[in-house]
C-alpha cells in the first residue's frame, strides 16, 4: 500500500471518538452501553482503505471505528446517533450497537455476536446474481467464530464462491473468555481449511498488513475465486463494555499491547515527528468536539414517532 | 374457472414473480432437482436455472440470513424452510435481524423478503415435523405473518408478499397442498392485511386460520341443515391484522368462536379474543368468547392421538352448536 496521512487521521479520529464516548458516558451525558475499539484502529482503517466505494460492510457491536472508517462517513451523524438524536444515522433508534449508513452500503453494526455472518452470504449471492464486481466484507470477533452461524456462512460462501471477505477481528477476548480457552486452534484463520478457502492471519495493529491482506482478498473475490478468511490479531485496551472489571486479564498484558499502539506505529511509517503526530491528534480532537456540539444541538426524536419505521 | 391445487397455485405464483422480476429468486433445502419436500418448487430449477433457484445445504440460519442480506442489497428473495419446525434454527436472523433492521436503522432501509414454510399436523410426522409456530412470529413487531387457507389465496397472498417491502413469514399447511380450488391465470394479488368473510351467517362468528377455515366451512354446512348459520372469517394475515371485519361480524352475530391448530396457551386466539373483548363489539356479545385450539401438547405420532390433539370438523360443529344454542 501507499502510505497516507489520511489513514492516520482516520485512526486518530476513531481514537478521539472512543475517548469522547467514554467521557460522555462517565459524565452521564449518554445512556445505554458501548463497546470501545481503542487499540483496534488499524484494523478498521486497514479494511476500508483496501476496498472501494460501493462495496458492502456488515459490522460488529464494537463497530464505531469501522463505521467511521467506511466510505462517506460523517462523524457528526455518528456522534448524533451515539447520543440518540434525530440527526443521527439511524435517527436515534439504533444507537451505538446499530449504527448503519445504508446509502454507503454500510449495512450496520450488529448487537448479536455473529449476527452479520449469515447475511453476508446473502449479500454475496446478490452481488453474484447482479453480476457486479462488488465485494461484501463482514467483520466479526474471535467469539463469533465459535457460533454455528460462522460455519453455515463460510460453508455457503465456499460452495458457491461468493465474494465475501470474512474479517475476524481477534482482540483475544470474547467479553471475558480468552480465545485460547475457547478455541483449540492457534489461529482462527486455520478454520478456513475446513471450507477449502484461503485463510490468513495478519498483525491487526499493522495498518499496512491489514490493508494488503484485504486488498488481495478483494482482488480474489472480484475475480470470482470465492471467499477469504482474514484474521486480524489485535487487542482492545478497554473492557468489554462499560461495566467490565477486567478480572480475566492482567495490567501487564494490557500494558504490553499498549506498547504496540497502532497509531504511533503508523506515524513512524509516515515519518512524522512527535510534534506532527500531536498536531494531528489535536485536529482529530477538534473534529470530535465539534461533533458533540452538533449532536447536542440536534433535537431528541419526537415521542409521537415511536412506532414509525416498524413496517415499511 | 380453472382449478389448481394449493401447491400448484404457489408454484404458479413463484413462476410468475420470477418471470416478471429478475430480482426474485428462491432458495432452500431440496428445492431444486427434488422440487421441494412438498413439490412446490418442482420444475423451477429447469425453467430458471441455478442462479435463480438455489439448493442450499441444511443450514436454516444461513437460509434466513442470506435472504436478509440479499434483500438489503437489491434482491427479492423467497426462502423456503422445509418444515416450519426447522425455522426454530433461523430464529435469531428472523427475530433479531429481519424484524428489526428497518426500525433500528431509523426507517432508512427495509427487508423485502418472504420465507415460506409448511406448518401443521395430520401427516403422521410426529412432534418435530408438525408444529404450528405462527404466534412466535406474531409476537415480533416488524414481521408480517400470512396463512393462506386455499389455492386462490395461496397464490394471491404469495404475490402480494413478494411485492411487500417487509419480511413476510408465509405459513402454508401440509394438508392443504393437494386441495383444489379456482385460481385465475393472471398475476393477481390478494392484499396482505385483508380479512375475508369466507361464509356469511348470522348466528355465530367463527374466526379460523389456515386449514381450520376449511374445517369451519364444513362445520357450517352441517349446522346449516340444523338452521344454525355460521359466519366464517379468515384473517389470512395474522399480523398486521385487519380486525374490523372480525369485529363487525361479532357485532352482527353476538357470538364468537376462535379456532386454530396451534396450542391454546399463548396462542393467536387469545389475541383475537382480547381484541374483540376490548372493542365496542364487547357490548354485542351474548355469550363468552370461546376458543377451540390445539391441545397444549406436542403432536403425538399415533393417528388417533394426533387427530385428538387438534380441532377436527366435529369439534368445531359441536362447539359452534353449543354457542348458537346459548349453552355457555
Amino acid at each position: 500500500m501507499n502510505p497516507s496521512a489520511d489513514y492516520l487521521s482516520t485512526m486518530l479520529r476513531i481514537r478521539a471518538f472512543e475517548e469522547k464516548a467514554e467521557e460522555l458516558y462517565a459524565l452521564g451525558r449518554v445512556h445505554g452501553t458501548m463497546h470501545l475499539s481503542i487499540g483496534q484502529e488499524a484494523t478498521a482503517v486497514g479494511v476500508s482503505s483496501a476496498l472501494r466505494e460501493g462495496d458492502f460492510l456488515l459490522n460488529t457491536h464494537r463497530g464505531h471505528g469501522h463505521c467511521l472508517a467506511w466510505f462517506g462517513s460523517d462523524v457528526n451523524l455518528m456522534m448524533a446517533e451515539f447520543m440518540g438524536r434525530e440527526a443521527g444515522y439511524c435517527r436515534g433508534r439504533g444507537g451505538s450497537m446499530h449504527i448503519a449508513n445504508v446509502e454507503a452500503n454500510n449495512l450496520g453494526a450488529n448487537g448479536i455476536v455473529g449476527g452479520g455472518l449469515p447475511m453476508a452470504a446473502g449479500v454475496g449471492m446478490s452481488i453474484k446474481m447482479r453480476k457486479t464486481d462488488q465485494v461484501c466484507v463482514v467483520i466479526f470477533g474471535d467469539g463469533a467464530s465459535n457460533e454455528g452461524a460462522f460455519h453455515e456462512s463460510l460453508n455457503l460462501s465456499s460452495i458457491w464462491k461468493l465474494p465475501v471477505i470474512y474479517v475476524c477481528e481477534n482482540n483475544q477476548y470474547a467479553m471475558s473468555m480468552d480465545i485460547r480457552k475457547s478455541a483449540n486452534v492457534e489461529d482462527i484463520s486455520q478454520r478456513a481449511c475446513a471450507y477449502n478457502i484461503r485463510g490468513i492471519t495478519v498483525d491487526g495493529n499493522d495498518l499496512a498488513a491489514v490493508h494488503d491482506a484485504i486488498a488481495q482478498a478483494a482482488a480474489e473475490c472480484r475475480a470470482g475465486q470465492g471467499p477469504v478468511l482474514v484474521e486480524c490479531k489485535t487487542y482492545r485496551w478497554r473492557g468489554h463494555s462499560k461495566s467490565d472489571r477486567q478480572l480475566y486479564r492482567t495490567r501487564d498484558e494490557v500494558g504490553e499491547w499498549q506498547r504496540r499502539d497502532p497509531i504511533p506505529r503508523y506515524a513512524t511509517v509516515l515519518g512524522l515527528t512527535d510534534d506532527q503526530l500531536e498536531a494531528a491528534r489535536k485536529d482529530a480532537q477538534q473534529v470530535i468536539d465539534a461533533a458533540v456540539v452538533f449532536a447536542e444541538n440536534s433535537p431528541e426524536p419526537d415521542l409521537a414517532a415511536v412506532m414509525e419505521g416498524v413496517y415499511a | 374457472m380453472r382449478e389448481l391445487t394449493y401447491a400448484e397455485a404457489l408454484r404458479e405464483g413463484l413462476r410468475q414473480a420470477m418471470s416478471a422480476d429478475e430480482r426474485v429468486f428462491v432458495m432452500g433445502e431440496d428445492i431444486g432437482v427434488y422440487g421441494g419436500a412438498f413439490g412446490v418448487t418442482s420444475g423451477l430449477l429447469q425453467e430458471f436455472g441455478d442462479m435463480r433457484v438455489f439448493d442450499t445445504p441444511i443450514s436454516e440460519a444461513v437460509i434466513a440470513g442470506a435472504c436478509i442480506g440479499a434483500a438489503l442489497s437489491g434482491m427479492r428473495p423467497v426462502g423456503e424452510i422445509q418444515f416450519m419446525d426447522f425455522v426454530t434454527l433461523s430464529m435469531e436472523q428472523l427475530v433479531l435481524q429481519a424484524a428489526k433492521i428497518r426500525y433500528m436503522f431509523g426507517g432508512k432501509t427495509s427487508v423485502p423478503m418472504v420465507l415460506r414454510m409448511p406448518g401443521g399436523s395430520g401427516t403422521g410426522a410426529a412432534a418435530q415435523h408438525s408444529e404450528s409456530l405462527e404466534n412466535w412470529f406474531v409476537h415480533v413487531p416488524g414481521l408480517k405473518v400470512v396463512m393462506p387457507s386455499n389455492p386462490y389465496d395461496a397464490k394471491g397472498l404469495l404475490l402480494a408478499a413478494i411485492d411487500d417491502p417487509n419480511p413476510v413469514i408465509f405459513i402454508e399447511h401440509k394438508l392443504l397442498y393437494k386441495t383444489k380450488g379456482p385460481v385465475p391465470e393472471d398475476m393477481y394479488r390478494v392484499p396482505l392485511s385483508s380479512t375475508r368473510i369466507a361464509r356469511e351467517g348470522r348466528h355465530v362468528t367463527v374466526v379460523a386460520t389456515s386449514i381450520m377455515v376449511n374445517r369451519a366451512l364444513e362445520a357450517a354446512t352441517t349446522l346449516a341443515a340444523e338452521g344454525i348459520e355460521l359466519e366464517v372469517v379468515d384473517p389470512r394475515t395474522l399480523t398486521p391484522l385487519d380486525e374490523e371485519p372480525i369485529l363487525a361480524s361479532v357485532r352482527k352475530t353476538g357470538k364468537a368462536l376462535i379456532v386454530h391448530e396451534a396450542p391454546g396457551t399463548g396462542g393467536y386466539g387469545g389475541e383475537l379474543a382480547a381484541r374483540i373483548a376490548g372493542s365496542d363489539a364487547f357490548d354485542y356479545l351474548e355469550a363468552p368468547i370461546r376458543r377451540l385450539t390445539g391441545l397444549d401438547t406436542p403432536i403425538p405420532y399415533n393417528r388417533n392421538l394426533e387427530r385428538a390433539a387438534v380441532p377436527q370438523v366435529d369439534d368445531i360443529t359441536r362447539e359452534a352448536r353449543k354457542l348458537a344454542r346459548g349453552e355457555y
